[in-house]
């Protein structure tokens, strides 16, 4: 552990690529992360299968990659299938946890995660899979040493940025964000103001899926997926979102690329094995540290 | 009028508001047909004695998990991390009361030091005395970081640590790592070993039941359904919120410590990932049970797991391959449609037989005529 952290020091350019590889994949843990935000703001459903979304945007590029065809077109295709799914889910499922208390959403989604989990294993076997781009990786000499950069990673980063920037613009203009928008404020009056707010919620769900999916897809293209992979990926969403706070976008980003990078770090300084335990760890240090923040507030007898 | 109205009627006229009966008829009928169970199972399904003794400690997990979850309002998704950490002290209590426990953990085989069985049973004995007051110590520290989370993220944060233990302990080498540790064998045979474990669970869960019966008709467990209902109240009542829910977390780790050594010794090998710290298998089915069986009641973790168990294993057995979807699904279908469980419908339902008193819809009306 202390050899390694001695080696950040001795190599400089060991810390450009660890923060390049963060950024890169913090850009698709925010995606996650703003779906997640989404949902938990406008219908307060704690959404613990979004890993699981994520996951299966993959396999659709994995699938359509293995069937001869270059995965990046699996985008649109992702997008709408995850859309239609995510509504499918609301009507059967989440629809009827939208009024009950907190812990029934967390535990109906995570009974679904369960269910998405073991289809795909059933689905397409419990193998880890990457879904192959076949775009070249570039290596740049810097700072005494040299970096790899997957050209990939820079096109994914810029898909997820172009994304992002999509449903923002949807949010702001659109006559489906503003209600969106009304409905996260207060339900009750949006539903008063004529706006058919279970529609909404089923949109809203609907397109955190889709987002879902998005990233699902370049995860499977720059990382790995497979079938169990799901639970970390809702996780960090939780840990995002946690410390960000809903509603804040600019929050979510930022939190999403600390986290991508502390996880980099993590992975190399403590030994890939503990990759995940970092993840766990980072919620874990969140939670107290608002834990923290917030007993300022508090007056009970302690 | 049925023996146990008569009993209602009996309590409500005689005894003390305060001093509700820790008992009722139908408790006596459900609990003497479980001890009866409990002793002639083994003998009646000699082949089923390791599965009936799992199903007793899958009764003490409901009910470990619904002394925080049903009673007390704070779903922890992480109880599984006492399960873990008993069984992780006892049998390092076990070998480290005779060997040096990295010598032996380091070998694949259990190294060549072979237990007496005197060394074996007083290993057993200490190992579970300290895996239960280490799982409470445990709980006491984790409850001072995790009490003032609320809601959903109580119980990510418990999820998490429960996840997080089992990466840690992977990879902590002198207690074995990813590759575990064997178990010390039991110094006689086959029969006798499993009949030794079953006597243990038996045990353990009746007296998980017993100690819980008792706790909630006591003020202790008046506080902390007052925890439940309306924790500010509670507080500005004068009950010591933060003191009680440490409290009921010690208890629920201390019966699931024992429950986790045993399981341990019986199994026969532990490692981290799928026998110590499964938050995505026993650590989610000790919640589905308290709810199937209906959560803050004292009978539905009991019902729910033995019902739970049963419908597992005949999936196991004839659906293998989909046994997962089909418990997920069982996950959701009594989340979202049938919440209160089948021993909370029945309390709606038949009040009386809980010996529960509900006051005729016009009574209050009447009453307040004369």
């Amino acid at each position: 552990m202390l050899d390694n952290l001695n080696l950040l020091v001795i190599a400089p350019f060991l810390n450009v690529q660890l923060l390049l590889d963060g950024l890169f994949i913090g850009a698709i843990f925010a995606l996650a992360a703003y779906g997640l935000a989404l949902v938990w703001g406008v219908m307060n459903v704690k959404n613990l299968c979004q890993g699981e979304y994520v996951i299966m945007g993959g396999y659709f590029a994995w699938y359509i990659g293995s069937k001869g065809i270059h995965p990046m077109f699996a985008m649109p295709v992702a997008i709408v299938g995850m859309f239609g799914f995510g509504w499918f889910i609301y009507k059967i499922i989440i629809s009827r946890v939208v009024e009950k208390d907190m812990f029934t959403s967390l535990l109906a989604t995570f009974g679904l995660a369960i269910v998405i989990q073991q289809g795909l294993n059933l689905a397409f076997g419990p193998e880890v899979q990457v879904a192959n781009s076949g775009y070249p990786t570039h290596t740049i000499p810097m700072l005494g040493g040299s970096i790899t950069v997957a050209e990939i990673k820079f096109y994914s980063f810029l898909i997820c940025c172009a994304l992002a920037g999509a449903v923002i613009f949807f949010m702001k203009t659109s006559r489906m964000g503003q209600a969106i928008r009304a409905t996260s404020q207060d339900a009750r009056a949006a539903k008063v103001m004529g706006i058919d707010t279970e529609q909404v919620f089923a949109f809203t769900y609907a397109l955190n899926a889709a987002i879902c999916g998005a990233a699902g897809v370049l995860i499977s293209m720059i990382w790995v997926i497979q079938p169990f992979y799901g639970i970390t990926h809702s996780i960090r969403a939780f840990v995002i979102v946690t410390a960000a706070g809903f509603g804040n976008l600019v929050g979510v980003i930022m939190a999403a690329f600390g986290l991508g990078v502390a996880e980099q770090y993590g992975g190399f300084v403590f030994g890939a094995e503990m990759q995940q335990a970092t993840v766990v760890g980072m919620l874990l240090l969140v939670l107290i540290w608002r834990q923290v923040q917030m007993s300022r507030y508090r007056q009970a007898v302690q | 009028m049925t023996a146990a109205d008569e009993r209602a009627q009996e309590v409500a006229t005689t005894a003390e508001p305060t001093s509700r009966r820790v008992f009722t008829f139908n408790d006596y009928m459900m609990f003497g047909a479980i001890v009866i169970f409990g002793i002639v199972g083994p003998f009646l399904f000699p082949n089923y004695t390791f599965q009936i003794a799992v199903l007793w400690l899958m009764v003490l997990f409901a009910q470990t998990w619904d002394v925080m979850g049903g009673q007390m309002g704070y779903n922890s998704l992480g109880n599984i991390f006492f399960f873990g950490a008993g069984m992780y002290i006892c049998t390092v209590t076990q070998i480290g009361l005779f060997t040096d426990v990295g010598n032996y953990t380091s070998s694949s085989d259990g190294g060549s030091f072979q237990f007496t069985p005197d060394q074996y049973y007083i290993g057993v004995a200490v190992g579970l005395v300290f895996a239960a007051i280490g799982s409470s110590l445990l709980a006491v520290a984790l409850g001072w970081i995790v009490f003032g989370l609320r809601g959903p993220y109580f119980a990510i944060g418990t999820l998490g640590i429960a996840l997080g233990a089992g990466e840690l302990v992977g990879a902590w080498e002198w207690v074995g790592g990813g590759g575990g540790i064997p178990i010390p064998v039991y110094p006689g045979s086959g029969d006798g070993k499993s009949f030794f474990y079953y006597t243990l669970c038996f045990g353990a869960a009746m007296a998980t039941f017993l100690f819980l019966k008792w706790l909630y008709s006591t003020r202790f467990g008046l506080a902390i359904n007052a925890i439940r209902d309306d924790e500010e109240k509670a507080e500005a009542m004068g009950i010591h919120t933060m003191r009680h829910k440490t409290a009921a977390w010690a208890i629920s780790a201390f019966f699931l410590g024992i429950s986790g050594g045993l399981f341990g010794n019986m199994t026969g090998f532990i490692e981290p990932l799928e026998v110590a710290f499964p938050a995505p298998t026993f650590g989610l089915f000790m919640v589905a049970m308290a709810l199937l069986g209906g959560k803050g009641t004292i009978w539905g973790p009991v019902v729910g797991a033995i019902l739970f168990h049963i419908v597992k294993e005949a999936t196991w057995t004839y659906f293998l391959g989909w046994q997962w979807v089909a418990l997920g699904v069982i996950i959701i279908v009594n989340i979202v449609y049938f919440q209160q469980g089948i021993v909370g419908w029945l309390q709606e339902k038949y009040p009386h037989w809980f010996g529960i008193e509900v006051e005729a819809r016009n009574a209050g009306a009447k009453r307040a005529a004369e």
